[in-house]
């Protein structure tokens, strides 16, 4: 296997893997502060409770992003060192500030919630959960300005030494792809913690146990889920594609399979792409819509990737291709579900409704597979660019580190992250098991006092 | 620029050896001084709140390395690579047995994430010494400014070195007992009892250890690079950092006699500060120094990124690290006093 190619796998396997930690943690944060306002508006102290068991399931969580993020952290300059020099006057410039602003903000003020709740008043035991909720969307906002920028750079300028530096630091944070991005991925956050919690509850009360808190969380996940799949699909996701078609032309192109340029192109729902023949089999295709996504009209023109120079086009094209139409699909699939229940959670009839609950609670991994789709989506359709326009993958990596020294160290992180995988489930799982109502009776003392023990 | 950046990125790996040395210091004593479950849930609950703010010193020094010095950060991340990977699993395996190990009351479960604890916290601290050492001694920097270390060769300071030999391994052992006795003196800060009086014990017998090589290793320093010294006799006045270590090793030992804890402590802080800054001083403007021809020393004026990202650095890095200390300081007030193994936070 040559080194680059493992050089990719490397940071595409850590990162895909690091966030299916964050993606829970900032989602659950808005929900848990959503829980403890609900909480102090009514004085109900179910919400209270509600709020206290997820923090332990946060707290976990919380940690395993901490140790799979610090990888991340370093990986810039261990395997993509030239890629980390000529770019490190800008791109370093939002990885500091995330350290400096947000982490410090999050291990402070986690602390503070977990184990405060005895020696802070409500109020100030409301704000330390708000600022954890605000150190983990600051976190990931500094996260996507770096990730926008190799998207779509902008506000750079080249130094005489070929490193990269940034020309306006205002122009370089608003970068509106960054803002179109986060709002996305964010939203995409929220959706996983939905599902997470309403898929809870529906276990809670299809085995009849917890069923209080099982109503409650069944409540917010799908009042939660579906604001979030709506904004998930418009705005935020149609905005995004808009952002990619004028600026990704061929991202695009590849994301929908569509290799001839055409006059009203068509969506394809279903199909394989077949690079050879230059088309989709057993394509399902619905006319017109997408040029009328894209540019407003159905009659606009869509480039087809035929019309890019080969070592334009974005590789692996399959994968690119399915990233993209599960990621669309699922999003479709949950907007459906979480309509339905909404419907009947309305109606007062969801409670009871077996035939809900059930795919409820069997989407709960879903979300965390769409999510992971649409970074591959973002990160292979930036192919064959590093920094788009600005600096190929292919040079970017470290030449000095050989593919059996990355090959050896890919393989010692996917036998830890897999220990991690299990220890993970079976803390969780226990944790659901032993569910909210003994979380609540047992809080009075931080007994054992670590980060992740309420 | 340069100046201002180069001692900005030293006061964050400072502050970061300061912080999260006393918690692996504790890991290291763990198998020691926790024999029963009492003691070693207090050992654990002295660093529980705080350790993972330490650690986010390195994340933010390492990111403001990155920012600063693109150049240093690509080339030594690389050219450390190996060593670095095993840096990265053990602070995995250190963080995840923190946390996970009380999360089932299980004497196997417990044992199994106290044995991690420990070997983590040895070998990061063996591993964070050796890594400086090698900064020291420099390494093979090619014309491309890149370099690529193997893990070890023949364990000779000379052209071809390996992240291991025997000075490097002196910089290991010398972090070792470093930490161990800054962890120690941690301990006796905040444990109760019986237990404070073991961890003095141990801090008492650690400090003799320490002596020994703290001066082997200043000489072993010189003969490996001595233009370590150039600094210190264009400036005499510098000579005053060793004798500022010794005069902190002095306080450690005279205040834990005295059983001023607290005077210890920071005795054992200022240590860590005045030897990491000694080897700054002797390195400055060198980032990290070429082993065979001086010409590819990577230095501050060939590492520094563009001007105008570092003005606007400063603003925001001033910022951050104000109101980083502040809530260092609301969570250190908060978690202040000593702990104990049944109930919560003392106070
Ligand atoms: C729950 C997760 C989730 C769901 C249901 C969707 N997305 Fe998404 N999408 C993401 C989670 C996500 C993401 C993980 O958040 C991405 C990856 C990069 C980013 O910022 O957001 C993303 C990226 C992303 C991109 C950018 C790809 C690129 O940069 O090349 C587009 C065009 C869309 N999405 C469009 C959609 C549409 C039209 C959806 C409606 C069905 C949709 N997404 C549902
Ligand atoms: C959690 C979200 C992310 C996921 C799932 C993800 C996924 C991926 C994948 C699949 C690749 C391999 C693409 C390929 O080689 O074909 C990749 C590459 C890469 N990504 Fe991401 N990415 C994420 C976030 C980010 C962010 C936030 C950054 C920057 C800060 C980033 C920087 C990179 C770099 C430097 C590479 C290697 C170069 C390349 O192959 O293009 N990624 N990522
Ligand atoms: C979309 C991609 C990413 C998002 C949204 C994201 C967000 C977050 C968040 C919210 C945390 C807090 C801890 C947690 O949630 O469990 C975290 C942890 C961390 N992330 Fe990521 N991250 C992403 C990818 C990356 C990448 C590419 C890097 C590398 C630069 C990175 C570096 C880190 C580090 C170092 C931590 C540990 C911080 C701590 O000690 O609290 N993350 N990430």
């Amino acid at each position: 296997m040559d080194a680059l190619l493992l050089h990719r796998l490397h940071f595409a396997f850590t990162v895909t893997y690091h966030y299916l930690f964050p993606q829970l943690t900032m989602g659950l944060a808005l929900l848990m502060v959503v829980m403890k306002l609900i909480a102090f508006r009514t004085g109900n102290d179910r919400w209270n409770q509600a709020s206290r068991f997820w923090a332990k399931i946060f707290a976990i969580n919380f940690i395993l992003g901490v140790v799979t993020g610090i990888p991340m952290e370093f990986q810039f300059g261990t395997n993509w060192s030239e890629f980390a020099r000529r770019t490190g006057g800008v791109i370093g410039q939002p990885l500091a500030m995330e350290g400096v602003f947000a982490f410090f903000l999050e291990s402070t003020f986690l602390g503070l919630f977990l184990f405060g709740e005895k020696r802070l008043s409500k109020l100030a035991h409301f704000g330390a959960a708000f600022m954890v909720f605000l150190g983990s969307w600051i976190s990931g906002f500094f996260i996507i300005v770096t990730d926008a920028w190799m998207q779509h750079p902008v506000a750079y300028h080249l130094l005489p030494n070929n490193t990269y530096e940034v020309s306006s630091f205002w122009q370089f944070m608003l970068n509106p792809w960054a803002w179109i991005q986060y709002a996305h991925n964010m939203c995409g956050a929220v959706v996983t913690a939905s599902f997470v919690v309403a898929s809870t509850g529906a276990f809670y009360l299809l085995e009849k146990s917890n069923e209080e808190f099982g109503r409650l969380f069944l409540k917010i996940g799908v009042i939660a889920g579906l604001v979030s799949c709506v904004i998930q699909i418009f705005p935020t996701g149609d905005f995004h594609g808009r952002y990619v078609a004028k600026y990704q032309p061929a991202a695009i192109a590849g994301m929908e399979g569509l290799f001839r340029t055409q006059k009203g192109a068509p969506v394809v729902l279903i199909g394989q792409p077949d690079e050879n023949a230059q088309k989709i089999d057993n394509p399902v295709p619905i006319n017109d819509v997408l040029s009328f996504l894209l540019y407003g009209t159905t009659s606009a023109e869509v480039k087809g990737l035929n019309d890019f120079p080969p070592d334009q086009r974005p590789e692996p094209l399959p994968l690119l291709y399915y990233s993209y139409h599960i990621m669309a699909g699922l999003g479709t699939w949950f907007l459906l579900l979480m309509l339905v229940a909404a419907i009947m959670l309305w109606r007062g009839k969801l409670y009871s409704a077996r035939w809900i609950l059930w795919p409820i609670l069997l989407s709960f991994p879903l979300p965390y597979v769409a999510n992971a789709a649409g970074w591959m989506t973002a990160e292979i359709g930036r192919q064959p660019w590093l920094v788009y326009g600005l600096i190929r993958t292919a040079e970017g990596y470290s030449i000095h580190v050989s593919a059996g020294n990355a090959l050896f160290t890919l393989l010692g992180f996917l036998g830890m992250y897999s220990v991690l995988s299990i220890l993970w489930i079976v803390l969780v799982y226990r944790f659901i098991r032993t569910g909210p109502a003994a979380a609540a009776v047992a809080l009075p003392e931080p007994e054992p006092a670590t980060l992740t023990t309420v | 620029m340069g100046f201002v950046w180069f001692w900005i990125v030293a006061v964050m790996i400072a502050a970061y050896v300061v912080l999260d040395g006393f918690d692996l210091g504790v890991g290291i004593l763990s198998p020691f001084l926790g024999r029963a479950e009492d003691a070693r849930r207090t050992l654990y609950r002295s660093i529980g709140p705080v350790w993972d703010g330490n650690e986010v010193w390195l994340l933010a020094g390492g990111g403001t390395l990155f920012f600063a010095f693109p150049l240093l950060y690509a080339s030594s991340f690389s050219g450390f690579y190996l060593p670095l990977m095993i840096v990265l699993w053990l602070l995995i395996m250190r963080g995840a047995s923190i946390e996970l190990r009380m999360h089932i009351d299980h004497e196997v479960w417990r044992s199994f994430f106290d044995g991690l604890f420990f070997v983590a916290s040895a070998l990061l601290a063996i591993f964070f010494g050796a890594a400086l050492a090698n900064v020291i001694r420099g390494v093979p920097l090619g014309a491309d400014n890149y370099f690529f270390l193997p893990l070890w060769t023949n364990w000779r300071v000379g052209p071809e070195p390996g992240i291991l030999d025997w000075y490097t391994v002196i910089g290991g052992v010398v972090a070792l007992v470093a930490l161990a006795t800054h962890g120690a003196l941690w301990l006796v800060l905040k444990a109760p009892g019986e237990l404070e009086a073991r961890a003095r014990n141990a801090a008492s017998a650690l400090w003799v250890a320490l002596l020994v090589v703290t001066l082997i290793s200043l000489p072993a320093t010189i003969a490996v690079r001595p233009s370590a010294l150039d600094n210190y006799e264009a400036h005499k006045i510098l000579y005053a950092i060793p004798a500022l270590v010794v005069a902190t090793l002095i306080g450690i030992l005279s205040f834990t006699k005295q059983r001023k804890p607290l005077a210890a402590f920071l005795s054992s802080c200022f240590y860590l500060v005045f030897m990491l800054v000694g080897a700054a001083v002797g390195l400055y403007p060198t980032l990290l120094p070429s082993s065979s021809d001086p010409a590819r020393n990577i230095t501050i004026a060939t590492a520094l990124a563009g001007p105008h990202s570092l003005h606007v650095g400063l603003i925001w890095w001033s910022l951050g690290l104000i109101l980083a200390l502040a809530y260092f300081i609301v969570s250190y007030r908060l978690f202040r006093g000593k702990v104990t193994a049944e109930a919560g936070y003392g106070h």
